[in-house]
């Protein structure tokens, strides 16, 4: 290699480096707020991806590009490339690199995996350092345990219990800056609960009961989805989520305890009742959607 | 000893003729009528789910449910998705697998010609029984291609025979001639390859279409078990999967994905297989890294047993199965990135033609980086967990099964379509052709992922209004799509039917395939070739084989 082309790729790959860079901080623009400690681990940790992923296919594109535009052949030229079978040291080489890039990317994926504190439903409950580990990150200082929600799935609607204030809602109200427990129980078939402002998501699996935890940090309204396909009014098993500071949710919980249980707006009941009355109904016959439930509190 | 009466007999018959278009309807044993039956039936199913797509993104370009009732999306996303893989992408591999593997080892036919017949004579009932559930009350499947239980054995008719049930036969049969198919090309491609064949001087594309089908062969029965188990929880009333009645729902979704997860290997193993064969002839150059290329296909397919469950981190997956998944899929893109890079290094200061052929080669590999980036994004277990069941997921695997896996069945379609047929594609309208589908690509899977991210869940007939921006321009992508496959079908038909004549060997490709008339006659080879060089000698000057030149 001669200088002159040392340089020029080191200007390209300084300049891959640059865009790749800029791409990666632009990937924080691309997700909903940070309303959890795991969104800022997790938005972290997808910037960086994107930033390595970027460079790679800027550098393949370029390589390809380069080729096209410097060695098409032209239209009656029949003659053949040189002969060239492989180079060991490339060849060990881009094995090397892309195992060691993995290697790298699957280990710090595991500190952010061990930060989020995201248990499978198998794990003891928790440790107390991770919780830690997982609040240094945001600049927080107080961790207060709080009482465990329970949420029940079914189809399709979501019930939230707080046991202790015997409070049944149908949004989820979750003070800010507390490690929220749940535990996530499903009626029928396997659900999935998934607020995307938080970056989690759990599978709801029937006849078990998940313990599931994360912080929220920002006050505010957000939305959570059912992610596992659970039949015909999947799309419309959404939740409101309420993120509030301590003094609102102590307000709101005691407010809600008062009221007596009315029936809650439920689309997917509303929706097959109207189904039901036109004759023309276009579907098909579906699972009948539980009724709508019995609440204290609903929006 | 009898007379001679009619000196006639002793002319051994060789049709020159193509074979007679009514044989495609026959159960013929020639492994080329079987190669091109498996395309067009598969094709045609392509073209049947791709309306079903059209229709979905008709439903998706607004908010509201309001084109098509919830039941209906939900059994045409089912049946798509289905379709596509059990009609459209397997047999259309088998086809290609069918035509090409006999004629570049040497061979005179496959192993088991009647065997053959058979697999493929199970492709049109599996897609006509996929077809007919939209008859039966209640509806085809709602369950995706997944069928998770509990809710894929909901029956809401109570019928016995449901949507659900047709669906479980009919991937059950499919997976019957899977079987069968893969026994024989295997059988075929280690016994069959002609003298001096050795695994080192076999084609690219022969290495990858073994691996793939070796992956068959240890998941499908893993597939095929869970899949009558389900069929009996449906409708024998047993409980392996109900939880209520203690069994698990968890143990479907491993049985699924222990097979489902190589499954995309299977597919997606002959187009690196089609990659490698074409860069080669339009670059004019031997495929960089030859050996160490077909050796990373058997990698792939030993790692590929060992991922399946990185399509369950939030299935309730403990945390140290999520661990240790998630460095076993990193693993695979080792071997994957080799490829790509292999790609790269033959067409790297060669003598280029962009033919329609390398045009979606060489769009296909583009598309695949984009698609292993975003994969081994997935693989890491925090970022799936956001990501899993969104948009984000649809948009990856899109990037493979279409910007990789249909490009790369275009690419070999427009390669071999000279051979197959004896005649020339119009190049101006198969790069039109590639054109449209490039953008259409682009602007249907790209918007996916941002959805993705925003938290947008997939199979759903319905969203939130903040979504709204990018499924119209999904949409758009996907409706320039359906427009792209007009100048394709314009190209073939009117070139079967008035072509320039191709002769043997139009791309000056060295291959056994090459050496033989366009089309083959019926036995193939005259007499069978003697191999005596590694298959991509570009730039050498040596012949391929003893006998017969190259
Ligand atoms: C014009 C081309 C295509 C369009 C517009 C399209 C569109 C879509 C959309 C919108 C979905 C998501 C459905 C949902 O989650 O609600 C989907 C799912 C799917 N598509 Fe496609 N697709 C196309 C081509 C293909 C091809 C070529 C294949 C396979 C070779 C394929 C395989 C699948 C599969 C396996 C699913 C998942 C179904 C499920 O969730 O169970 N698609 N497609």
């Amino acid at each position: 290699m001669n200088i002159k082309r040392i340089i020029t790729l080191g200007a390209i790959t300084l300049f891959l480096a640059g865009v790749s860079f800029w791409i990666g901080q632009l990937s924080y623009s691309w997700f909903p707020p940070q309303a959890s400690a795991e969104a800022i681990l997790y938005d972290d940790l997808f910037s960086l991806l994107t930033g390595i992923g970027t460079f790679i296919f800027l550098g393949v594109t370029l390589a390809v590009f380069y080729n096209i535009i410097f060695y098409q052949a032209g239209r009656y030229n029949t003659s053949d490339g040189p002969p060239i079978e492989g180079n060991i040291k490339l060849e060990i080489i881009w094995t090397a690199i892309p195992l060691l890039l993995v290697i790298a990317i699957a280990v710090i994926s595991y500190q952010t995996y061990d930060q989020m504190d995201l248990h499978g439903p198998t794990e003891i409950a928790h440790l107390p350092q991770m919780m830690d580990a997982a609040y240094a990150d945001t600049g927080q200082s107080t961790v207060e345990s709080m009482t465990e929600i329970e949420v029940d799935s079914q189809q399709w609607a979501w019930i939230f219990r707080y046991p202790d204030q015997n409070v049944t809602s149908t949004e989820l109200h979750l003070p800010v800056n507390q490690r929220a427990h749940l535990k996530l129980r499903s009626k029928d078939v396997i659900h999935g609960f998934y607020i995307p402002a938080f970056r989690v998501k759990q599978d709801i699996i029937p006849a078990k009961t998940i313990d599931f935890e994360f912080t929220p940090i920002l006050e505010g309204n957000y939305r959570l989805r059912d992610s596992q396909y659970s039949g015909t009014y999947f799309a419309a098993m959404q939740a409101d989520v309420v993120v509030e500071s301590q003094a609102d949710y102590d307000r709101w919980l005691k407010k809600a305890a008062k009221q007596i249980p009315t029936l809650a707006p439920n689309q997917a009941a509303s929706e097959y009742a109207r189904r039901e009355q036109k004759s023309d109904s276009a579907g098909w016959k579906t699972v009948v959607p539980a009724p709508a439930p019995m609440v204290n509190y609903h929006p | 000893m009898t007379t001679i009466t009619n000196p006639q007999e002793l002319i051994p018959e060789t049709p020159k003729t193509p074979p007679d278009w009514r044989q495609y309807f026959s159960f013929s044993t020639d492994h080329k009528v079987i190669g091109i039956q498996y395309i067009f039936t598969a094709f045609f199913f392509f073209l049947v789910a791709g309306i079903f797509a059209m229709i979905m993104r008709g439903e998706l370009i607004t908010p509201e449910p309001d084109l098509l009732d919830r039941t209906v999306y939900n059994g045409l996303y089912t049946m798509h998705g289905t379709i596509m893989i059990f009609g459209w992408t397997f047999p259309v591999l088998s086809g290609f697998a069918n035509y090409l593997v006999p004629l570049m080892i040497g061979a005179r036919d496959m192993a088991f010609p009647r065997l053959n017949a058979a697999a493929f004579w199970m492709i049109p009932v599996v897609g006509i029984l996929f077809i007919l559930s939209f008859l039966v009350p209640g509806g085809p499947s709602q369950a995706g291609w997944w069928a998770y239980p509990p809710q894929s054995v909901q029956n809401p008719t109570g019928n016995l025979v449901n949507g659900q049930f047709i669906w479980l036969l009919a991937v059950a049969i499919s997976g019957v001639s899977s079987i069968m198919g893969a026994l024989n090309i295997v059988t075929t491609i280690i016994r069959m390859r002609a003298p001096g064949m050795g695994w080192f001087k076999t084609p690219a594309f022969v290495w990858t279409v073994m691996a793939a089908q070796i992956i068959q062969l240890y998941g499908l029965p893993a597939l095929t078990a869970g899949v009558v188990m389900l069929l009996c929880d449906l409708t024998f009333g047993t409980a392996f999967f109900d939880p209520a009645q203690g069994g698990n729902p968890v143990l479907f979704e491993h049985f699924f994905w222990f097979y489902s997860h190589p499954a995309v290997y299977v597919m997606v193993l002959p187009v690196f297989g089609i990659f490698s064969e074409i860069f080669p002839v339009y670059a004019r150059k031997p495929l960089f890294g030859y050996k160490v290329v077909a050796i990373s296909s058997i990698i792939i397919t030993v790692l590929g047993g060992l991922v399946w469950v990185h399509h369950m981190f939030a299935s309730g997956t403990p945390g140290w199965m999520r661990v240790l998944f998630m460095a076993s899929t990193m693993l695979i893109a080792v071997p994957t990135g080799i490829k790509v890079f292999a790609w790269v290094g033959t067409i790297w200061g060669g003598k280029l033609r962009l033919d329609t052929s390398m045009l979606f080669g060489l769009g296909g590999l583009i598309n695949f980086v984009f698609a292993g980036i975003t994969g081994i994004m997935l693989s890491s277990v925090p970022i799936d967990i956001h990501v899993n069941n969104t948009y984000f997921i649809v948009g990856h695997f899109h990037y493979v099964l279409y910007g990789t896996i249909v490009f790369g069945i275009y690419a070999g379609i427009y390669h071999w379509f000279p051979k197959m047929t004896g005649r020339m594609y119009y190049e101006g309208l198969g790069k039109l052709h590639f054109y449209l589908t490039f953008i259409g690509t682009a602007l249907n899977f790209v918007p996916m992922h941002p959805l993705g991210l925003m938290g947008m869940p997939r199979r759903v007939a319905s969203y939130d209004p903040e979504f709204a921006f990018w499924n119209v321009i999904a949409s758009l992508g996907a409706f320039l799509l359906g427009v792209s496959t007009v100048p394709f079908l314009l190209n073939m038909v009117s070139s079967w039917i008035s072509g320039k004549k191709a002769g043997d060997n139009p791309w000056r490709a060295i291959g056994l395939e090459w050496l033989v008339s366009s089309p083959p006659d019926h036995e193939n080879f005259e007499e069978i070739p003697v191999v005596i060089a590694e298959p991509y000698g570009y730039g050498k000057d040596e012949p391929l084989t003893e006998n017969m030149g190259g």
